[in-house]
């Protein structure tokens, strides 16, 4: 298992900053249990890949869009993620909508909520969590949903 | 952070991810762990088994956590071969120089949307 942090520490020392990116430390963790069971539970999905590349990176903030707009390929260029080993060509192995519809025309998982949600990889901790969380938060329950799955590249 | 946020509403969440210490740190509530590249956190690009399997552990986990920070680590590999973990963010005698060049200009680029006012509140 690669240590993440130490790597990145080191690589960015390498790179000539003096000071370590300080990563979110929490010792005490929420907990919800789902609400309703899977067959009648409202699902949906939170991404770090990029739907509008136009926007600057340095004022990309937190957005919600509709799975009826969710772009064929989303934008990976500007997140970090090993561009030495893989590619992000496969929008299924980062974004499991195809996967999730079938389970959900199979009756399975009760609905696909009307919003999926991108949250930026930022280097602030303050931006994350006093905006662009409470943010998709606020959206999530507009929408009724009951489960998401995050996955960060 | 996110998910932090969501299960303080009231929604429960897992989290589908390949960088275990960084989600671990800032307290995840649930973990679906494939040790793959950074890029492909529910499984290899077009491996539809692999991928499958992930979500299906990942509805799995929602309903059988009973207290958060709880791992379910798949067994999923990436190549019989092992060298993929150490050529990511490597640092070797090759590229040292082009690691300060690529530093220097991240922090003129910084310098830069500083002064166009490319900045969040």
């Amino acid at each position: 298992m690669i240590r993440y942090i130490e790597r990145t520490k080191a690589y960015y020392r390498a790179q000539g900053f003096d000071q370590d990116y300080q990563w979110a430390t929490n010792t005490q963790t929420p907990f919800s249990k789902p609400a309703r069971p899977l067959k009648s539970a409202r699902i949906t999905l939170v991404t770090t890949a990029v739907v509008e590349p136009s926007i600057p990176k340095p004022i990309r903030a937190a957005k919600s869009y509709r799975f009826s707009d969710v772009p064929a390929h989303f934008d990976t260029t500007e997140v970090s993620w090993d561009k030495i080993t893989t590619h992000t060509n496969d929008r299924e192995s980062y974004f499991p909508l195809h996967a999730l519809n079938k389970r959900v025309a199979a009756g399975d998982i009760g609905s696909l909520a009307p919003r999926f949600h991108f949250i930026p990889t930022e280097y602030s901790q303050r931006h994350t969590r006093d905006q662009d969380a409470p943010l998709i938060a606020q959206h999530c329950l507009e929408d009724a949903v009951d489960l998401a799955i995050l996955i960060p590249l | 952070m996110a998910a932090r946020a969501l299960e303080s509403a009231g929604i429960a969440t897992v989290v589908i991810g390949s960088a275990l210490d960084i989600l671990q740190q800032a307290g995840t509530p649930r973990i679906v762990f494939n040790d793959l590249p950074l890029g492909n956190p529910v499984g290899k690009p077009f491996d539809r088994a692999m991928q499958n399997q992930t979500l299906e552990a990942a509805l799995e986990l929602l309903y059988q956590a009973q207290n958060p920070g709880v791992v379910q680590q798949l067994p999923n590999q990436w190549s019989a071969s092992e060298d993929w973990r150490d050529n990511f963010m490597a640092i070797t005698a090759f590229n040292r120089e082009q690691l300060l060049s690529l530093g220097d200009e991240n922090r003129r680029q910084r310098q830069r949307n500083r002064e166009q006012g490319l900045f969040r509140p």
